[in-house]
């Protein structure tokens, strides 16, 4: 079980940037795997396609996936994601591999504890953390999926409580040092995550630091629930994250602004991990490693940031780069916000 | 007061089933898209909060609470606010925090069932993130004195804060406001009790707000709206400065301290602030003086009731009210020797004050309309009780009226006929699509008086003049009426006058009707107003034959060279996310968010734009009433689906060959499932260009895919049924609403419609985000032009849309011969996503555009000189 402390992150990241790693995704298609890798023995006779469900390959290819989470901490990250982005049952029900998403979990914390493990015994003056990942899943509780019944929902607020409790339960048994509830496009979804993990903790007496990134789907500044940068926060900061922030989407070009935003007003640590640029024509994203880490490194120098990486089309270049861009700039301070009650619609509404 | 202070929160009551009637019946009716329009009207009356409560016996409470927010998550203009979830019930709170993306309000949690739930509640809210309201209740009762309220809000703080860590800042006390002035003493000290227990929490329980139910403190003063406003504002004033941060009020209806007659605020103020023992009594005896609506109005209103029967009947007849017209008429008709003679008499002499007060400008048309109503309701009364001595000789004329062959829209010659039946003329009116054979047959037969005709659409015009060329050869002598949208002065002198012998007055609007019928029936005044009609047409036909035209035309090869040029080569047209033909269907309640209303008035011929005309000097209360009435009429359509929106839209590849787009069946461009052509404007652009609508579109030579977009919509389906029973019903007023209403939804769906495609379908501006009014300004990207209106004015077009979007299979919509669109609630168009595409007016054509146009489309030259007419000079 973890150890880790709150007070130990606050600690480490007064002293310098944290790094965060790298997209998973990217890295694996470079191994364009095939239906029988990811079926690996276990799952030889399964009965559809599993191809494209790169959770799985915690239990069938677990040395691609630790040679991955070894890359990136090579590249100079302090966090890891374990490997559970779609490792819900919820998710994981378009494989029809519901039942395995426990096991997804525990087995994906495994392997990121071991390739950070492994790194902590060569610079044991530098500790690294395994982030335990809640992905948003593919279902939205806020948004109707008919456009003729507005009202409709696919998924329910206790459905997805259910889900996520297990999955944490999983990353928690796993190892995992941090959660990290991410991507989150539709906030009630987070809230679900939030709450089942506030339920978990509680139930097992720990208190292991929580981390939360939104996603900003587009140039109009909102989450795909509708809600602004600071709107979202407050829906979710009564979990006390240790940090907050932004990831997925956007470019760091874009994404700046909806960064800076939470900056001002976020009472913890502030991370970004943006995609390197927007998917081209051919779904491949363009920013290379050194225009990326540009970018990043004007964001530290104006005091945005607490804790920085990559999403989508980063690499262990790119996070190597952005490490190497961010290693003498002071971080973020965290600012005194006075106390008020701060309520939230889709819009913000703080009331003295 | 209450905008005084930035730092206090209006929360909304009206989506509350426990504190809103109305609320409360749409919420059983299950007529939620009604209740979500009074959630966003409270967040347009500025309420930065919105309370729901769906505590209700009748209800499934919790389900409700979970449709309800559902709904509101899908609407942006009341989600963008923080939601108070109201339930005396955990379970529906709970089920309400379920819900909410938002960090929403809780109201509320107490002491009342003891500490164990007081905090499992509160640990509970924490985990879903919300604040929470907390009573001043514990378990031996609601706290009443400033003393028990200070200790269960401290008792509770120190919980919620101690043991359960709730943030301080999230915790909002309501320590109870009760009714004051009830007669009852210990009542009399119930608002200084709150207004000091506030100062002490506030002073004393750092961070936290305190709120409260206006309403309460009003209560025994129920239908005495001023009053209740007086008291609500005067404790807020008192209260605010106590340090009270929230409350929860109608945010439209608070009166404002310093407007308040001081003689009132100072009897309030007694009784708020428990002044004297005499305070309430005082109040009391002053309250009548200030019932100044509510009640009171109805009040004032009966008076007239007092009168004689004949004053009655008169006063119904100008106020339009049929409440009491059955038993009215009944009086008169005992009093009156024949049943005939009520009609003759009083009726028609109310009538006559409507006719002349609307002939004085001091009635208004829907005001007239709703007289009519109260009219034929006394008359269906009286009917049975008539003998078979028809009212002979009675009327002031018999006037025939009928929209002609091809044409579907009768709102206006249905108001015209109302008005002139209020004018004691009798109306036959043929409907709709009538041709020239009908209309004269049954002239003839019923010994018409006059004929009217009326028609929307171009080639209405051409029916009219053939309708002017029958009666002339069938040898009529009887006035002939030309009105309707795309009539006017000068074509009924030019084109039609001159086939008719017998007089042809065209009649702009429905006010004139009435004295041009006079005129026209009236062996006195007849000859001279014949001879002065004949005057001002000669006078019409001379300008016209004078006129220059403004700019002088051009060969139509000419316009080609200077049509408007795009540098396609730089310039990628917006690929549709969805190619092909889709049906939409769309519910009432969404349209009607997108309704453009300043042409609604004008079909009732009150002219200004909305929202401006209500509050207009001359009109504003009749535009006032008309709104109301076309509300509730949308109320009634939104929840009975007496009514409905059916449309249908298609996306395909296109490109210009010449002035028609090719339109192609797929990506491949090689098969062309359909041509649209369009015209070209020919007169001299020295500095524009001469638009054509295929210029919007890339030329196939370029080498460069585009598309085009079509539709055809609908919001008239049932409209006939319904404006029918409404009409034997007696009631004019609503049959003239329905339609009037159904064209204002058409449009709607229209704009709703664009806005999707530009949003989705198209997906060309997917971030755009316009308000009503930028929409109905036309601030997107984009045109949708309409065929038969000025930029493609030629008719036949539609058929090619018809055929392209199958929409007579999607949606039930026809083309007439004149290729009028049924039902008339109906909008079709073509959708040109280039930025530089704009509405322009194809204007006059020359001789060179007719044949070059007639050969395009394979026709001859005279079919294509009947189509062409407008636009032939």
């Amino acid at each position: 079980m973890s150890t880790l402390q709150r007070e130990t992150v606050l600690a480490a990241a007064a002293q310098r940037i944290l790094i965060l790693d790298g997209a998973m995704g990217t890295m694996i298609q470079r191994h364009r795997l095939e239906e029988s890798d990811y079926r690996g023995e276990r799952f030889n006779d399964w009965h559809c396609d599993v191809k494209g469900n790169n959770d799985l390959l915690v239990l069938t290819q677990p040395d691609i996936i630790e040679d991955i989470h070894r890359a990136y901490l090579d590249a100079g990250a302090d966090i890891i994601e374990t490997n559970t982005f779609n490792a819900t049952t919820i998710a994981m029900a378009d494989y029809d591999m519901q039942s395995l998403a426990r096991e997804i979990n525990v087995a994906a914390a495994q392997v990121a504890r071991r390739a950070a493990d492994a790194k902590t015994a060569q610079t044991p003056d530098r500790p690294r953390w395994v982030a335990g990942v809640l992905g948003p899943t593919n279902r939205t509780a806020s948004i109707s999926p008919d456009v003729n019944d507005p009202g409709k929902r696919n998924v329910t607020f206790d459905q997805l409580v259910e889900a996520y409790v297990e999955a944490t339960e999983g990353l928690l048994d796993g190892g995992s040092d941090l959660l990290l509830i991410e991507t989150v496009f539709d906030t009630l979804n987070a809230k679900a995550a939030a709450f089942a993990v506030d339920q978990v903790l509680s139930e097992r007496g720990v208190d292991v630091p929580v981390m939360i990134s939104g996603t900003i789907t587009d140039a109009s500044g909102r989450t795909l629930s509708g809600q602004t940068a600071e709107a979202f926060y407050y829906s979710l900061r009564h979990i006390r994250p240790v940090a907050f922030g932004l990831n997925c989407a956007l470019g760091p070009d874009l994404l700046r602004q909806y960064v800076e935003e939470i900056a001002t007003i976020a009472e913890c640590l502030v991370s970004a991990h943006p995609n390197a640029g927007l998917p081209n024509e051919f779904g491949e994203y363009d920013l290379t490693a050194d225009e990326m880490a540009a970018h990043i490194r004007e964001w530290a120098e104006s005091g945005l940031v607490n804790i920085v990486g990559g999403c989508c089309g980063s690499t262990p270049e790119h996070i190597a780069a952005i490490a190497d861009a961010v290693a003498d700039i002071t971080p973020r301070r965290v600012p005194q916000v006075p106390v008020k009650m701060r309520l939230s619609g889709l819009e913000p509404f703080v009331h003295a | 007061m209450q905008q005084a202070s930035a730092s206090f929160v209006n929360v909304g009551e009206r989506t509350n089933v426990t504190g809103s009637a109305r609320f409360k019946r749409l919420i059983l009716e299950g007529d939620y898209e009604t209740a979500l329009d009074v959630a966003r009207q409270q967040v347009e009356n500025g309420a930065q909060v919105i309370d729901i409560n769906m505590d209700e016996a009748m209800l499934d409470s919790e389900a409700a609470m979970v449709r309800f927010l559902n709904l509101i998550a899908s609407e942006p203009d009341i989600s963008r606010v923080p939601i108070m979830i109201d339930s005396s019930k955990w379970s529906v709170i709970e089920a309400g925090l379920k819900c909410v993306q938002g960090k929403a309000i809780v109201n509320s949690i107490s002491l009342k069932e003891g500490e164990e739930p007081f905090l499992q509640q509160a640990r509970l809210i924490k985990r879903y993130g919300a604040a929470t309201v907390v009573m001043a209740f514990d378990e031996t009762g609601q706290a009443d004195t400033q003393q028990r309220k200070i200790e269960i809000c401290t008792r509770s703080y120190r919980l919620l804060t101690e043991k359960v860590g709730f943030a301080p800042e999230d915790i909002i006390f309501d320590p109870n406001i009760f009714a004051v002035a009830t007669g009852i003493d210990e009542h009399n000290n119930y608002a200084v009790d709150f207004i000091e227990a506030t100062r002490h929490i506030r002073e004393n329980l750092p961070h936290c707000h305190v709120s409260g139910g206006l309403s309460n403190i009003s209560f025994s003063f129920r239908g005495n709206n001023p009053v209740r406003e007086a008291m609500h504002s005067v404790f807020l004033y008192h209260a605010i400065k106590a340090g009270m941060d929230m409350a929860i009020v109608n945010a439209g209806q608070l009166a404002v301290y310093d407007d308040i007659p001081a003689e009132l605020r100072d009897a309030v103020e007694d009784v708020i602030l428990n002044r004297r023992d005499d305070a309430t009594d005082r109040l009391l005896a002053l309250a009548p003086k200030y019932q100044g609506d509510g009640k009171a109005v109805e009040k004032q209103d009966l008076a007239w009731r007092e009168l004689p029967v004949n004053e009655r009947l008169a006063h119904a007849l100008v106020k339009g009210i049929t409440d009491y017209i059955e038993e009215d008429t009944e009086a008169a008709r005992q009093q009156a020797e024949k049943p005939l003679h009520v009609i003759e008499g009083p009726l028609m002499d109310g009538m006559n004050i409507v006719g002349d007060l609307f002939g004085e400008g001091k009635m208004f048309l829907p005001q007239v309309v709703k007289s009519a109503r109260v009219m034929k309701k006394a008359v269906a009364y009286l009917e049975p009780y008539i003998e078979r001595e028809k009212a002979a000789g009675s009327s002031n004329g018999k006037i025939l009226l009928a929209t002609v062959k091809g044409d579907v829209h009768d709102i206006g010659k249905n108001i015209v006929g109302v008005v002139l039946q209020c004018n004691n003329f009798e109306i036959i009116d043929l409907g709709v699509m009538v041709p020239a054979a009908k209309i004269l047959e049954v002239a003839k037969a019923e010994n018409v008086d006059i004929i009217g005709l009326s028609g929307l659409i171009t080639p209405s015009l051409d029916e009219m003049v053939h309708v002017a060329k029958e009666m002339q050869r069938l040898g009529f002598d009887v006035p002939l009426l030309i009105g309707g949208a795309t009539t006017s002065k000068a074509h009924t002198a030019v084109k039609i006058e001159q086939h008719y012998d017998g007089p042809v007055a065209y009649v702009p609007n429905a006010s004139r009707a009435v004295g041009v019928c006079q005129k026209l029936l009236s062996a006195e005044h007849r000859p001279e107003y014949v001879a002065q009609l004949q005057r001002e047409y000669d006078v019409v036909r001379e300008q016209h034959a004078r006129k220059q035209p403004r700019s002088k035309p051009v060969s139509l090869a000419e316009a080609r060279q200077n049509g408007l040029s795009i540098d396609w080569q730089n310039y990628t047209p917006p690929r549709p996310n969805v190619l092909g033909v889709q049906a939409v269907e769309v519910d009432l309640a969404t349209l009607r968010k997108y309704i453009d209303w300043t042409p609604f008035f004008l079909t009732w011929s009150l002219a200004g734009k909305y929202p401006r005309i209500l509050d207009d000097e001359v009109v504003g209360e009749q535009a006032r009433h008309l709104f109301d009435d076309a509300n509730a009429m949308l109320d009634r359509l939104c929840a009975s689906g007496e009514l409905k929106a059916k449309g249908v839209f298609g996306l395909f590849p296109a490109n210009r060959v010449g002035d028609d787009i090719e339109i192609y069946a797929d990506e491949s461009r090689q098969a062309v499932v359909h041509r649209a052509h369009h015209l070209r404007q020919q007169t001299d652009k020295p500095k524009g260009a001469n638009y054509c609508l295929s210029d919007f579109v890339a030329p196939k030579d370029s080498g460069v895919a585009d598309y085009i977009g079509a539709f055809a919509v609908t919001a008239g389906i049932g409209e006939d049924e319904l404006a029918k029973s409404f009409l034997d019903d007696g009631d004019d007023y609503n049959s003239i609403m329905v339609k009037a209403v159904a064209d204002r939804l058409a449009e709607a769906f229209a704009e709703y419609l664009h806005e999707r495609v530009r949003r989705e379908h198209w997906g060309y501006a997917a971030d755009e985000d316009f308000s009503n009014d930028d929409l109905i300004r036309e601030r997107y990207q984009g045109i949708r032009p309409a065929p038969g209106y000025a930029a493609c004015p030629e008719h036949t077009e539609k058929d090619t849309l018809w055929q392209l979007l199958d929409a007579q299979v999607h949606t039930g919509m026809t083309l007439t011969e004149s290729f009028a669109m049924w039902p008339g609630a109906s909008v079709s168009g073509w959708y040109f996503s280039l930025p530089e595409a704009r509405y322009f007016a194809v204007a006059q054509i020359q001789q060179d555009q007719l044949e070059d146009y007639a050969a395009r489309k394979a026709w001859s030259i005279a079919e294509a000189t009947k189509w062409l007419a407008p636009n032939l000079g």
